[in-house]
């Protein structure tokens, strides 16, 4: 298993996230600001819903010829002069990176945002094999000199604070830096300028392949991608292999709903498009180009209910908006993806055993769903993981029990009035003010923070017995 | 039109008076109404929690009960949205119950968009003094596309101020057993939301559906905050002026 990111039990997780003020606080502000963005670019677009028919239309379309667009993908990368290889397990993408590696003879690597390489621990290998990684995206560099996973799969260090940083930084530096904003950004900057220079091989994610043309597009906005994929001598970019795109221009609408639905912005501020490595002509760039397109579970979703999940394009849209991801963070869900998207992905990847609580942490809002660029009915998808939870008797004895009593109850009216009233009269014996305060079984978790009525003692079928139905008499 | 009422199995045991207000104010619009006594649940607990043979049981019943009925209105937002959007696809591959489920499907509504379907041309001669702030339901708003009707028939209550909830698209917390399931997460987002609704100044938390109400309710009432908490029917029969 590679995704699990924490020992915690789920419980646990939650528990630690929700005592943890500050985070929630700068989760909650985060989140504000982000999907407050969203709206605005989303109506700046005018028919926003036409958009995401749109993409949802590009994704459907290459996911379903996938094949086909691999195919068109690897030929082009290889006609630009680039290597490219399949990785079907994680264990898979770190033999290729560390032959790469053996073969250069590196020491040292920068790397640039890539989710697809936290889902395979990547840098853990590296630095296990004696390879000095270094990330270059602010964020990510954070939460690696915390020894920590992502929060968020946009913004990686959205819980920590700007003391937190400068702690981190000062220990780095080996001398106290202030927490102040622009102190630290010039220290990263400094080191990590440093480190680019050094690097014998920069290891980038990709947001997109473009199959027409063997592109690999990556987004960013402090530039780190290109500084990444431009000096040092060798470039690897590892992709998770549903991310393409057939053309141009279809390419021009998915950054479009990209850009918009993560951060609100038009367009980042860098957009790097590299097809190929070094060409004679060329001022700089990487002697060598590989691409390691990663299966890790995802050719398991083709063809089944779970199809669409493949369309995703790592916006975090979903992850803005969801009230759960709000109260507990990333973290929490304990896999690298988090949010509902995550809820979603890693028990597909990973498999439900040890991921049972993931899709039940959601209240099956829909927020996610109504947000999604590409319109993945992600809580639909919960729904279906907990059908396949039941299916597999992932869930505990006592809650089929009581959903075998449910079903048996639904079909037998007079069964279900008698369950009513009898248990009616047992909570109307201890409840004060037609309230009860304190439960037992099922009910203690809701009574231990929210009130909770006793069954009226007309129930409104003895009503309509009684009184209701005569009106119409 | 004889309509049927799908009362809910959370409104027939707990309020009783929800039900008994869509009665009267239907009754005073003129409509026919009977409660088949067939009706149990929705099936929503069994169905939201991954039991899908016990949801289809339950929805058997349910589909059955309603069947010669040309219109059932249900005081539930999320209870319409579970047949109409699950019930159909609960049965797919199920020729004959599939056609049943969609039938039901395309008569159940939820009550304020049934008032408004039927009676939207129609001022309702209703008062209530005081100052409400309107929940939506997350099924209601979202998987029914439902926003407006509530706050159409709300906005006409004459002496009633009602104020926008802030951050209202987001939900409650309830979900179903998430609210017990997920006990501490569920009571953090009641709480953002009594919040919010605590800062509008309400007297009324107005809503559709009884279980987020039921949550935020408890929440209301543990947290000793002044506030009442109602469901669009009981607000349009306790100000009915006759
Ligand atoms: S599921 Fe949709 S909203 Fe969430 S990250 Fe993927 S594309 Fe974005």
């Amino acid at each position: 298993m590679s995704l699990g990111a924490s020992t915690l039990p789920f419980t646990k997780r939650v528990e630690q996230a929700m005592e943890d003020d500050f985070l929630r606080q700068a989760v909650r502000r985060t989140q504000d600001k982000l999907r407050g963005g969203k709206e605005r670019a989303a109506s700046d677009m005018g028919d926003w819903e036409a958009w995401r028919k749109r993409a949802e239309a590009i994704r459907q379309h290459t996911i379903q010829h996938l094949d086909t667009y691999l195919d068109q993908f690897t030929t082009q990368v290889e006609e630009a002069g680039g290597v490219v290889h399949f990785a079907d397990t994680s264990q898979d993408v770190i033999d290729v990176v560390t032959d790469i590696i053996r073969a250069k003879k590196a020491r040292s690597v920068v790397k640039s945002k890539s989710m697809v390489s936290e889902e395979v621990d990547l840098n853990r290998v590296l630095e296990d094999a004696g390879v000095e990684v270094v990330e270059s995206d602010l964020g990510e560099y954070i939460v690696q000199l915390a020894k920590e996973a992502p929060s968020h799969i946009i913004i990686p260090a959205i819980h920590k604070n700007r003391d937190q940083v400068a702690e981190l930084f000062s220990k780095e530096a080996g001398e106290k830096l202030p927490p102040e904003t622009h102190i630290l950004t010039r220290f990263a900057r400094e080191r990590m300028r440093q480190k680019f220079l050094e690097a014998d091989i920069g290891i980038t994610g990709c947001n997109f392949g473009v199959a027409e043309s063997g592109a690999l597009v990556l987004v960013s906005n402090e530039g780190n991608a290109r500084l990444t994929t431009t000096l040092p001598r060798t470039h690897i970019a590892v992709m998770g292999m549903e991310r393409l795109a057939p053309r141009w221009t279809d390419l021009d609408i998915l950054l479009t709903m990209l850009t918009r639905s993560a951060t609100g912005q038009a367009i980042t501020s860098y957009v790097t498009a590299i097809t190929g490595p070094r060409r004679q002509e060329d001022g700089d760039g990487p002697e060598e180009l590989h691409v390691v397109i990663v299966d890790n579970g995802r050719s398991s979703m083709l063809g089944t209910d779970y199809q669409s999940v493949l369309n995703c394009i790592r916006c975090g849209a979903c992850i803005n908006v969801c009230p759960v991801y709000r109260q507990i963070g990333g973290h929490a869900y304990g896999g690298v993806y988090p949010g509902p998207i995550g809820a979603v992905l890693t028990p597909l990847l990973e498999g439900l055993d040890g991921w049972q609580e993931l899709p039940y942490a959601s209240s099956l809002c829909g927020a996610c769903t109504e947000a999604c660029p590409v319109r993945i009915p992600l809580h639909d998808h919960l729904l279906d993981l907990r059908r396949d939870e039941v299916a597999q008797k992932e869930t505990s004895w006592a809650e089929r029990l009581a959903f075998k009593g449910f079903g048996l109850v639904a079909e037998r009216p007079g069964l279900f009035e008698a369950g009513a009233r009898s248990g009616g009269w047992l909570a109307r014996q201890v409840a004060e003010d037609g309230y009860l305060q304190t439960g037992w079984g099922p009910l203690k978790p809701w009574t231990d923070t929210r009130d909770f009525p006793a069954p009226a003692r007309q129930s409104f079928r003895q009503w309509w017995r009684e009184e209701g139905g005569k009106a119409d008499e | 039109m004889r309509v049927g009422l799908f009362i809910t199995c959370l409104s027939d045991v707990f309020y009783p008076e929800v039900g008994t207000s869509m009665v009267r104010v239907l009754r005073r619009l003129g409509a026919e109404i009977d409660f088949p006594e067939g009706q149990t649940c929705c099936g929503q607990p069994a169905f939201n929690s991954g039991y899908q043979q016990e949801a289809k049981r339950a929805a058997r019943q349910m589909i059955q009960t309603f069947e010669g009925f040309e219109a059932v209105v249900t005081p539930s937002g999320s209870c319409a949205a579970m047949v109409r959007h699950y019930y159909p696809a609960l049965f797919s591959g199920e020729a004959e119950w599939e056609r049943r489920a969609e039938q039901f499907a395309s008569r159940c509504f939820e009550f304020s968009e049934f008032m408004v379907k039927n009676w939207g041309d129609r001022h309702l001669p209703v008062k209530m003094d005081g100052t409400a702030t309107y929940h939506h339901s997350c099924h209601m708003y979202r998987m029914l596309d439902l926003s407006d009707p509530p706050i159409r028939l709300l906005s006409q209550v004459e002496g009633l101020t009602l104020k926008e909830l802030p951050y209202h698209q987001d939900c409650c917390g309830f979900g179903g057993t998430f609210a017990v399931k997920m006990a501490d997460i569920s009571t953090a987002m009641a709480d953002e939301k009594v919040d919010h609704v605590c800062s509008t100044g309400a007297d009324y938390l107005i809503g559709s559906d009884m279980s987020c109400l039921m949550h935020l309710g408890g929440r209301i009432r543990r947290k000793g905050h002044p506030v009442e908490v109602l469901h669009v029917a009981q607000v349009l029969d306790r100000g009915w002026m006759s």
